[in-house]
């Protein structure tokens, strides 16, 4: 067990030097002392400084406490001044780790999550996590160093365009042309980023621009005549919406992530239960309405629960909030729930109507949507304007009695993946939160552990992102750094991004990560089980077999503690051997079999209809009953 | 499939064209005709597409369009009540036997010549995509040696301006 912590020491040094520099100057102290409810410090006399000077200083004016990243040479100006800023840089090992951790950053505190890159190779590494906040709308501001400007189109060292790859993976991006510009363009960077649809923002910055004089004043002038998210839905579309509520007798209230960036789980949870209408939560939106609430159907989709597929699938009336008919949810768009009214709610109009027809389209703030409708619901109820949703609730309850969420243990002998992560839910608790990467650990951990609180649950849903877990779950301890934070990983994306783990143990950063070592690219290897007649075409990792890496020398190797285990008699104990360590990251490797499936499935390109509630099990559906 | 005209208001700034460019690729939509030119405000550009397509994928085009940062206003223009015009400059062999046939084909189209050689005119036509077709399936009779055709601009018919707006102030 190794605790190394010098960078940690120097940095708080470093802080501690700064905040007691007398030759700071009276609109920096302000800058500091800004309350967060306030992030415009008060209108200052323009200062000279250095376009990197004014970048960091507009860092510090928005109030960011973290940036993770790595320097390079276009980027170098600024790191200059960050060394004496209040702004934390974690220096990460590889840029998509900035990237995700970014992101988890982000969605674990509901701020807008920065990361920073040199050039070229730097700035190519965030490609990835700039895609997958994007379509998982997180609120990240990318900062690249570009080459200087007379070297920009001659295929300068480390020049790439950032701007134009980035161009379809961000909700806009800059190329800071001056100096003088800095500071709008970063303000308009973090109002872009965090408001409306939520996404990732890039601000590329040539070196000649960190380097040139400049001055600095802030607050600067937004200048986006063309950005008008609307917030406010429209009051004739809301009453409509109440309307069908109040008449519905098959309703479901269908909710995605957009519930949790507007911070509108608590109306949420006063809709549902005003309405007595069952609520599914999408792979995005889970710990937005409680698992244990006895009005939540599960998730809906490709591993949805049997209860919240036939909800959707058999609704007569739909209220989608925040969510967007991903094809993960629908399977085959074109038999997905037919007779279903549908009322879209979604802050983005683009969603509404483009992948199903939608009845009663409502463009707003998720939060705005539901408090609306709860008063308009309201008023039909006083009305004496109430379905009578009984015969819907007998038939959900007997398939969710019927075909709960189960697993059976592996005939084989070996450890149950399944069981290690529903223990791990149970012990660790609600209060957690929890990371995971993308495969079978990853709807494992979507289905058997129970998520009561929001922002309890990141992953990566839309770009399906392997090695998104270490990361995002180092940027969630950063920003929430009281919460005990898991990832649950694979190890086929563990071995994508580790890496990060030095980080974390230099940074002091002590997360947990519960590796369900299969020795295989599980979710690939259930498909070749299944579709491709159990040819194993490279999906064997060797990480049981050979044990190459060995996942507990790997972890001592960087700096954390590295524990195994191998039996259901042994797992309660080695997590709370985890849980007792908190100066260090923890990595366990859960040597698990590798035959567990993941259950119920929709086959991709098939109908809902066609659920699997197991291998070769099909639920028994009383088609007269619904 | 039909033809639609949008007329696309954005700021004036670089790699606008870019970003609204790649939408269409983007999202399967080729796009037939494109134009981009200032407006009467310097800080505001307009581009007019013409794109071939159903009205339900064009409408998600259109919104996507609209969430870009520097795209101002869309308004698809109804060709009952907008004026569509394009440019035409057309090489056609014209030697002193074809030459007077060549010219009778101009006037009747009001059309211009605007540089002559031995054996070549070149001629000047705008007008509706249509009567260009016109005018070049007449001149093809002779020979076309070179041509280049601008993309459609159009604008409403009557008194009211698509470039009034809050935000086209703003801008």
């Amino acid at each position: 067990m190794t605790r190394p912590t010098p960078e940690t020491l120097a940095h708080t040094a470093r802080r501690a030097r700064a905040a007691a520099d007398p030759t700071l100057d009276v609109d920096q102290a302000a800058t500091r002392t800004a309350t967060p409810a306030v992030p415009a410090v008060r209108p200052a006399a323009a200062t000279p400084i250095s376009g990197a000077g004014s970048l960091v200083r507009s860092l510090e004016a928005l109030e960011v406490d973290v940036v993770f990243g790595i320097p390079g040479g276009a980027i170098l100006p600024a790191y200059d001044p960050l060394y004496d800023s209040t702004v934390r840089h974690i220096l990460v090992r590889h840029e998509q780790g900035a990237g995700h951790a970014a992101t988890g950053y982000a969605q674990a505190t509901g701020k807008v999550g920065v990361c920073i890159a040199t050039s070229g190779p730097g700035a190519t590494n965030l490609v990835t996590p700039i895609a997958d906040a994007y379509m998982d709308s997180v609120a990240m501001v990318a900062i690249t160093g570009q080459v200087a400007s007379p070297l920009i189109g001659t295929d300068g060292f480390q020049e790439a365009d950032i701007q134009g790859i980035t161009l379809p993976i961000t909700k806009h991006n800059f190329l800071v042309q001056n100096a003088e510009e800095i500071p709008r363009v970063l303000a308009e960077a973090f109002h872009l980023a965090s408001s409306g649809r939520p996404g990732p923002v890039l601000v590329d910055i040539p070196k000649d621009v960190l380097q040139a004089p400049t001055t600095f004043s802030w607050p600067p002038t937004l200048d986006l005549p063309g950005y008008r998210p609307t917030l406010h839905p429209h009051g004739k579309q809301i009453r409509e919406a109440a309307r069908l509520m109040a008449a519905a007798r098959r309703p479901v209230l269908y909710v995605g992530g957009g519930v949790l960036k507007a911070g509108a789980t608590d109306g949420l949870r006063r809709l549902a239960e005003l309405t007595g209408i069952p609520v599914v939560t999408t792979l995005m939106a889970l710990g937005a309405f409680p698992d244990s609430h006895q009005q939540h159907l599960g998730m809906p989709g490709m591993h949805g629960t049997v209860a919240a597929v036939y909800g959707l699938q058999k609704a007569d009336l739909i209220i989608a909030l925040g969510a967007r008919f991903d094809d993960r949810v629908t399977g085959k768009l074109d038999s997905f729930a037919p007779d279903a009214t549908v009322v879209h709610a979604d802050i983005d109009p683009a969603e509404i109507g483009k992948n199903r027809h939608v009845d009663v389209p409502i463009v707003g703030d998720a939060k705005h949507v539901i408090d609306e409708l709860i008063a308009a619901v309201t008023v039909e109820r006083s009305a004496g304007h109430t379905a009578d949703l009984g015969d819907w609730w007998t038939q959900l309850d007997d398939l969710r009695n019927r075909y709960p969420l189960g697993y059976d243990e592996p005939v084989d002998g070996t450890l149950s993946p399944q069981y290690v992560i529903k223990r791990l839910g149970e012990i660790v608790g609600p209060d957690a939160i929890f990371v995971a990467g993308v495969g079978q650990h990853q709807m494992w951990a979507s289905q058997f552990i129970s998520y009561e609180k929001p922002y309890t649950w990141l992953n990566s849903g839309g770009l399906g992102t392997m090695g998104y877990a270490v990361p995002a779950a180092m940027g969630a301890k950063v920003g929430k750094p009281d919460t005990v934070v898991w990832a649950v990983d694979g190890d086929g994306c563990f071995q994508m991004t580790n890496q990060e783990l030095a980080t974390c143990a230099l940074e002091g950063i002590p997360v947990k990560i519960a590796v369900i070592n299969n020795g295989n690219l599980g979710m690939v290897r259930q498909w070749q089980t299944l579709f491709y007649n159990e040819r194993y075409s490279n999906t064997e990792l060797g990480t049981h077999k050979h044990r190459i890496p060995d996942f507990v020398k790997l972890a001592e190797a960087l700096g954390c503690v590295g524990l195994r285990c191998e039996s259901a008699d042994d797992v309660d104990k080695t997590i709370a051997a985890a849980m007792e360590i908190n100066d260090a990251p923890v990595v366990i490797d859960f040597v698990v079999g590798k035959d567990a499936m993941v259950w119920p499935m929709v086959a991709a390109g098939t109908s809902n209809d066609e659920i699997m509630f197991a291998r070769g099990v099909r639920p028994a559906f009383d088609e007269d009953d619904i | 499939m039909t033809m639609h005209t949008l007329s696309v208001l954005v700021e004036n700034k670089p790699g606008v064209l870019a970003r609204v460019s790649g939408l269409f690729s983007r999202r399967g939509f080729n796009i037939d005709s494109l134009a981009v030119g200032e407006t009467e405000n310097p800080d505001v550009s307009r581009i007019t597409i013409v794109v071939n397509a159903e009205s339900s994928p064009l409408e998600q085009v259109t919104k996507q369009l609209n969430k870009l940062v520097n795209v101002l206003k869309i308004v698809e223009l109804d060709p009952q009540v907008s004026v569509a015009r394009e440019l035409l400059l057309v090489k056609v062999r014209a030697d002193r036997s074809a030459r007077s046939q060549v010219l009778e084909t101009v006037n009747l189209f009001r059309a211009r010549v605007v540089d002559v050689a031995p054996d070549t005119l070149t001629i000047e036509a705008t007008g509706t995509p249509d009567k260009l077709d016109a005018l070049l399936r007449d001149l093809e009779a002779f020979g076309i040696k070179e041509m280049v055709q601008s993309g459609l601009v159009a604008i409403g018919r009557g008194s009211r301006s698509i470039t009034a707006g809050p935000a086209l102030r703003a801008a």
